[in-house]
């Protein structure tokens, strides 16, 4: 029974813990020290984020009104996410007028099932996959295969992925961290009958790939593939990319199935004036993407003749349910804000443990799943990854305020996690600041650190409670004596009355000066 | 028993009275309704098509045949389709072989193909898009995608200055694929290479006078 009807509101549940790729096995900082040691990784970071971040500043420059597009987009968002219940209703039913057939999906577990059985009625075993986010965060490929039927991905850094057998890195260049030297040793090794003479030219890589996939896209009869936007007035569906196969995939099968989270719905046709703005300039750095695929349920006698849309929760309604968090859905999964993040740029995507890595991961990975559904939870950890440099906030295309978001999340876990030591110690350095005296002994106490610091003058290991702490930073050691104690002493009054004269000195020269003149 | 249906938007219900928010109202103070004169268009989206290797021909309408042809034959396309919808007169200078789409012919047979030339129905100029909405003279969707070439006719008066003036354009309720330059990857160290899956060539013939 739905809770509403006792009129007493409940916590919608999260991402159930176990499922899907929304959460490492290691926390950030554990995971970021090993990928900060892999040098490669980081060349072809940097190497793409700056690339990325100068074309990305060109075009958004090029628009005068991109404010009020951020503005505007924004807030069709917000008003989304306020009309959920009604918007979704109306996408279903004209979805469902136009000869499709509406799904829904409590969580990623359900939705799989729904998937699987879907393609299961078609009596296909192979499936071409167009990239997607939700299906990755649901584990959807593993599954399907654990069913006994093959996902073909066929967005070239997809294909990367999948044949390195190796997890995306980023939202929109999931091969990021692979250069072109490794992309040519997976081809040559993975991709049946490739020709052994295959060099490391990108347009040649890409054309293998292209040789390889056009079988694929010619004789699959279902294709399964995420969605941008989804129009309530209208059920219109849309799918932003670049090489043709989101096209190809949506328009050859004969039975397509759509995987969609709930909050990608929008509310009219028109908002779409918006986002074909926001999105391409943000994400690619386009003016616009190569393609745009837009279709209404099924078209007689264009494109797949069976669709299926499912709708996908799996924690949205639980971010939903916070008042601050809830900003996080309004993502459009552009991947700005990993490009400008200097944390994003260092440790790379796998260190995050999520489907979504960066600045946004940190924020969407912990709503959707939770930050303390087990002991030491990776994902508590998350809101720590940043230096909140606010780099992600002026990116966002909707303006996402991630740094505060951060800030919460970070409130949300210290609350959550009990009473714990730092907590309290917290609270005592509280007591200590209030009362001089206090203030005055604790500092002293403090040059004790300089034995803990060695040579270097730095603590990487603070004991318990500050052990947090250090986990993902150096502390310096406390300096000899106090400025208080050092101002005091013979040496700082012998400083001071330099500092005196030098001025005194200064000063008659200056008035000198001015006579002369 | 619940449905998902009903759990997933008493969920929803819940989340928001759990959180309220104050009703919002969206700022459309972005540019909407811009209009610019035809040769200024034209020179916009010409400049916005070569930008993302699109070639593009200029003609008035009724040299249309004698510029498709120009085209077709420097691209070395011999066997071509077309949507049923199409207006032959556009072939009457071309002297390879034309194959008429009809939704029975299956992809592997448009792949077959050496291009294949359709019409539009709206254009951006500041962006260098072109919309097909599947009428019949731009034909099912397979069809402009599967041949490694596409001529593409552009009418300037379909051209509006931005991508308000052109959504606005559209009919939602046709298939409709937004078309900018040749498809393109930028998977393999963020370094652009034209032609993956869709056709590796788009020319676009812009009729000034239609």
């Amino acid at each position: 029974m739905s809770s509403t009807f006792l009129g007493m509101p409940a916590t919608p549940p999260r991402s159930p813990y176990g499922t899907g790729n929304l959460r490492g096995d290691r926390k950030f900082p554990e995971a970021a020290h090993d990928e900060l040691r892999n040098e490669q990784l980081r060349r072809n970071l940097g190497r793409a984020t700056r690339t990325i971040r100068a074309k990305r500043l060109d075009v958004t420059g090029e628009l005068p009104d991109w404010e009020a597009l951020r503005e505007a987009g924004s807030a069709i968002k917000t008003d989304t996410m306020n009309r959920l219940p009604e918007l979704l209703e109306q996408l279903e039913q004209k979805v469902t007028e136009r000869g499709g057939t509406v799904h829904w999906a409590r969580d990623g577990v359900e939705a799989n099932e729904i998937v699987t059985r879907l393609v299961k009625a078609t009596g296909s075993s192979d499936v071409i996959k167009v990239k997607s986010m939700a299906t990755q965060e649901i584990g959807l490929n593993e599954h399907l295969e654990s069913a006994g039927i093959t996902p073909y991905e066929t967005d070239l850094a997809e294909l990367i992925v999948q044949l390195a057998h190796d997890k995306p890195s980023h939202i929109l260049v999931p091969a990021i961290h692979r250069n072109r030297d490794e992309i040519r040793q997976i081809f040559l090794k993975e991709i049946p009958g490739v020709d052994p003479g295959l060099d490391n030219v990108p347009a040649h890589l890409a054309a293998a790939a292209r040789a390889y996939l056009r079988e694929k896209f010619m004789t699959t009869k279902v294709a399964v593939s995420g969605a941008n936007f989804g129009i309530a007035e209208t059920g219109t569906l849309a799918v932003v990319e670049s090489e043709g196969n989101g096209r190809m995939c949506l328009t050859l099968p004969d039975t397509l199935i759509t995987v969609m989270g709930i909050e990608k719905v929008l509310p009219r046709y028109r908002d779409l004036e918006v986002f074909l703005q926001l999105l391409p300039r943000s994400s690619t750095g386009e003016r616009m993407n190569p393609y745009t695929s837009m279709w209404t349920g099924v078209t007689p006698g264009d494109g797949p003749q069976d669709f299926h849309l499912v709708l996908l929760d799996n924690g949205r309604t639980a971010a939903l349910a916070d008042r601050i968090g809830r900003e996080a859905l309004n993502c459009i999964r552009c991947s700005a804000c990993l490009n400008v993040c200097p944390v994003y740029e260092r440790a790379g995507g796998h260190a995050y443990g999520s489907t979504y890595p960066g600045p946004i991961g940190a924020v969407l990975t912990p709503q959707l799943a939770g930050m303390h559904a087990a002991k030491d939870d990776p994902n508590s950890s998350l809101p720590y990854a940043s230096s909140l440099c606010g780099a992600c906030f002026d990116a966002c295309p909707v303006k996402i305020d991630i740094p505060s978001l951060l800030v919460e999340l970070r409130h949300q876990n210290t609350e959550q996690s009990g009473t714990t030591a730092e907590k309290l110690a917290m609270k005592a350095a509280a007591a200590v600041m209030k009362h001089p005296k206090l203030f005055t002994a604790a500092q002293k106490g403090a040059g004790i650190g300089r034995v803990i610091g060695g040579r270097d003058g730095r603590i990487s290991h603070l004991p318990p409670p500050f052990n947090g702490w250090s986990e993902s930073r150096d502390t310096a050691a406390p300096p000899k004596q106090t400025f208080r104690s050092w101002l005091a002493s013979a040496e700082g009054a012998a400083t001071m009355r330099a500092a005196a004269g030098e001025y005194e000195k200064n000063r008659k020269q200056q008035k000198k000066e001015e006579e002369e003149k | 028993m619940t449905t998902a249906r009903e759990t997933v938007l008493g969920r929803i219900k819940d989340a928001l009275a759990l959180a309220p928010a104050p009703d919002t109202t969206v700022p459309r103070a972005y540019r909407t309704g811009r209009t610019l004169p035809d040769d200024e268009r034209l020179a916009l989206f010409t400049d916005r098509l070569v930008d993302y290797r699109a070639t593009v021909h200029t003609c008035t309408a009724d040299r249309t045949a004698q510029v498709v042809a120009e085209v077709l034959r420097e691209h070395g396309a011999r066997r071509i389709g077309v949507p049923a919808g199409l207006d032959p007169r556009w072939l009457d200078a071309y002297d390879g072989e034309v194959q008429q789409d009809s939704g029975d012919i299956p992809a592997p047979r448009l792949d077959a193909l050496d291009g294949v030339l359709t019409a539009s129905a709206v254009g951006c100029a500041e962006t260098g898009t072109v919309f097909l909405d599947g009428s019949p003279d731009q034909g099912r969707r397979a069809l402009s995608l599967v041949p490694d070439l596409h001529v593409c006719v552009v009418d300037l008066s379909t051209v509006e200055a931005g991508v308000p003036e052109a959504v606005a354009r559209l009919e939602p309720r046709r298939p409709t694929t937004l078309i900018s330059g040749p498809s393109a990857t930028s998977d393999i160290e963020l370094e652009r290479v034209e032609g993956v899956h869709g056709p590796r060539t788009l020319a676009v013939v812009i009729r000034t006078d239609r």
